[in-house]
């Protein structure tokens, strides 16, 4: 276990260089001269040619790609133009309202979207599968920025319990992860209904039943640790995304998280911002799924990684 | 000898969009205490249907009859109280030992978990008690293979396993599912041993489930054959090698390639047609259509279920054919 672990994170290193090269190509190759942004309109080309120079972007293309690696392994993922403040800084300072977010959802997710998924294969084609079906379908469908809104109208307008917006205290992520859990539970159950169907009709099932087990053992223990190998993978995609930023919510709730600050860096053109957002983000995601790799092998043995 | 397992004209019907289909139809069979009773048939025939309705796990409904099981009517018992028979007093194991083992929990723990269920045992008594079973089941080195999962062994290995899990509780009846069918032939044997050695020494009553006529005169006492829902002949197994009655039967011992008469090369026999469809039989004797001695009557009514001989019976018109002829030799004369 511990050699495929070295493995992967060893394999880990051109998938980081690719990830490099992809955030530094991705600004490269935008239209738009930054120079020209930072020196604004009225700047004379000589001005605009010193701010080239010192942004180093008159050098060729690999000399700038090779200089923006040596930093990245320094730490330093540039200065933002915007705040003049180095963009690691930034993006740290932002990112534990994201991960409370992420986390905060993760957890509404997997509650409600196992005990849905649950309650329906136990009972498929019954009034609890259905009603619980069409609910994970309305919180598939319906868009995260009205459900925010209707969230902000009934619970911080008409009834005044939780902040309308904001990002400071525990009390202001309750509407927002419970907005984020809630629609990103509806894809949980379906998938959770759907694969607890298909293990409930194997033949060790029949097994467990013939041994005598109560149901529960049958449906919590033999099922359910079968059924987690799509259930992981969907929160461990999840997990990412939402740690990548959830623009909309983080915007409708006013938080300020890595979402809102990508989109903000993407209007002010702010490339060394949107440049090391994207290599943050990618990384997270790159472990994350590294992770959800080496959590397969916990719930199934034949998934194991040896040799 | 006493009976631990009855059952009476059971019917389980599956409904399905295309129309009911009547799996098992109107069957009755006992076993004796400490009695292996083999059930032989094609596939569809209805015996695995029967099996598992007597374990209560069958996906049909039943529509009649009656399961008396150690004086308990196993059909009217609440789920809690079948629950509780289930793996203590009946164990079952089925045909597939490469998928009947949950793949993501180790073998020791699955072994246990019955134990744990229905004899309190603490999770190291269980463990312990897995061992042993393990060992009396002939695998080497048990306390390695308790910590073992399915994928790590062969398919023999996990039948036997299977067949330690169903012994944990030392159950009163044992339901095999085709056990060998899956295994190939030096392991089949294996297993059978194991079964007859085991029966000797827990006096387990066997219900055998099979489609091989080897392993029906390896293990059996008694056979019954099933055609299409129905019991067609029943008689100790003796006699049912020696004098089959029924047409099915003498089919399929003769469908048996024989080694004596291979100088001949004639072809093997064959029963004509197929195994009917289940939810497609039509009245009368279900097997008239693959019959060579089938008269008019074997289309359209039920032959009655006759004893033959003593402790034989057989479900075939052409008996009452014979005893017509016979009162009729014995009024001429």
């Amino acid at each position: 276990m511990l050699g495929y672990i070295v493995k992967r994170l060893l394999q880990l290193i051109p998938t980081l260089i690719g990830v490099t090269l992809f955030a530094f190509l991705l600004v490269a190759a935008v239209p738009g001269d930054p120079a020209q942004i930072i020196a604004g309109d009225s700047a004379s080309p000589e001005e605009v040619e010193i701010i080239r120079s010192q942004l180093g972007i008159d050098k060729p293309l690999y000399e700038q790609y090779m200089s923006y690696v040596v930093n990245i392994l320094h730490g330093d993922l540039g200065t933002s133009l915007r705040s003049s403040q180095p963009v690691l800084d930034e993006i740290l300072s932002r990112f534990p309202t994201s991960f409370i977010l992420t986390v905060m959802s993760l957890i509404i997710m997997i509650i409600v979207g196992l005990i849905a998924g649950i309650a329906s294969a136990t009972k498929p084609n019954s009034l609890r599968d259905n009603v619980s079906m069409m609910f994970s379908l309305f919180g598939i469908s319906m868009p995260v920025f009205w459900m925010g809104i209707m969230f902000i109208l009934l619970f911080s307008y008409y009834l005044p319990w939780f902040p309308s917006g904001g990002s400071t205290e525990f009390k202001h992520f309750v509407l927002p992860s419970i907005v984020l859990g809630l629609s990103a539970s509806g894809v949980l159950a379906r998938l959770t209904r759907s694969s607890i169907l298909e293990i409930v009709n194997q033949d060790f099932i029949r097994t467990a039943r013939a041994k005598g087990l109560k149901e529960k053992y049958v449906i919590y223990k033999h099922t359910l640790k079968n059924a987690l190998i799509p259930i992981i993978t969907i929160v461990g995609m999840e997990f990412g995304i939402l740690l990548g930023g959830a623009v909309i919510t983080e915007t409708v709730f006013s938080m300020n998280g890595i979402g809102r600050y990508v989109v903000e860096s993407i209007q002010f053109r702010d490339f060394p911002a949107i440049q090391g957002s994207i290599l943050f983000i990618s990384t997270l995601f790159v472990f994350i799924i590294l992770l959800v790799d080496l959590s397969y092998s916990v719930v199934d043995p034949r998934v194991r990684y040896e040799n | 000898m006493e009976n631990l397992l009855e059952i009476k004209n059971l019917k389980t019907y599956f409904y399905s969009e295309n129309g009911v289909v009547p799996a098992v139809d109107g069957v009755s069979i006992t076993i004796k205490k400490g009695e292996t009773l083999g059930i032989v048939g094609e596939s569809g025939s209805g015996k695995s249907v029967t099996a598992l309705t007597a374990m209560r796990l069958t996906p049909g409904k039943v529509v009649e009859g009656s399961i008396n099981f150690n004086g308990k009517d196993l059909l009217t018992l609440s789920d809690e109280a079948m629950r509780k028979i289930r793996g203590k007093e009946i164990a079952m194991i089925f045909q597939e030992p490469m998928t009947s083992l949950n793949p993501v929990f180790t073998i020791g723990n699955q072994i246990a978990e019955a134990l744990k269920t229905h004899m309190n045992f603490t999770k190291t008594k269980a463990n312990e008690r897995a061992i042993e079973l393990l060992e009396l089941v002939g695998i080497p080195r048990p306390e390695r293979i308790v910590k073992e999962y399915p994928h790590q062994l062969s398919g023999g290995m996990r039948q036997r396993v299977m067949i330690a899990m169903a012994m944990a509780c030392n159950p009163s009846l044992l339901i095999a599912d085709e056990p060998t069918t899956a295994l190939d032939v030096t392991i089949q044997a294996q297993i059978l041993d194991l079964m007859r050695d085991l029966k000797k020494e827990h006096n387990t009553s066997i219900l055998m489930i099979t489609h091989d006529l080897g392993v029906v005169a390896e293990t059996c006492d008694r056979v019954c054959v099933m055609y299409g829902g129905k019991v067609v002949e029943e008689s100790d197994v003796h006699e049912i090698f020696n004098n089959p009655k029924h047409p099915y039967t003498q089919g399929l011992l003769k469908s048996i390639p024989s080694l004596i008469d291979s100088e001949e090369e004639t072809r093997l026999y064959s029963i004509e047609g197929n195994v009917p469809i289940p939810g497609t039989l039509r009245g009368g004797c279900h097997f008239a259509p693959r019959c060579e001695f089938a008269m008019n009557i074997c289309h359209t009514e039920v032959p009655s279920y006759k004893e033959v001989a003593t402790g034989h019976f057989s479900r075939c018109w052409l008996h009452e054919v014979e005893d017509e002829e016979v009162q009729n030799e014995a009024n001429i004369s």
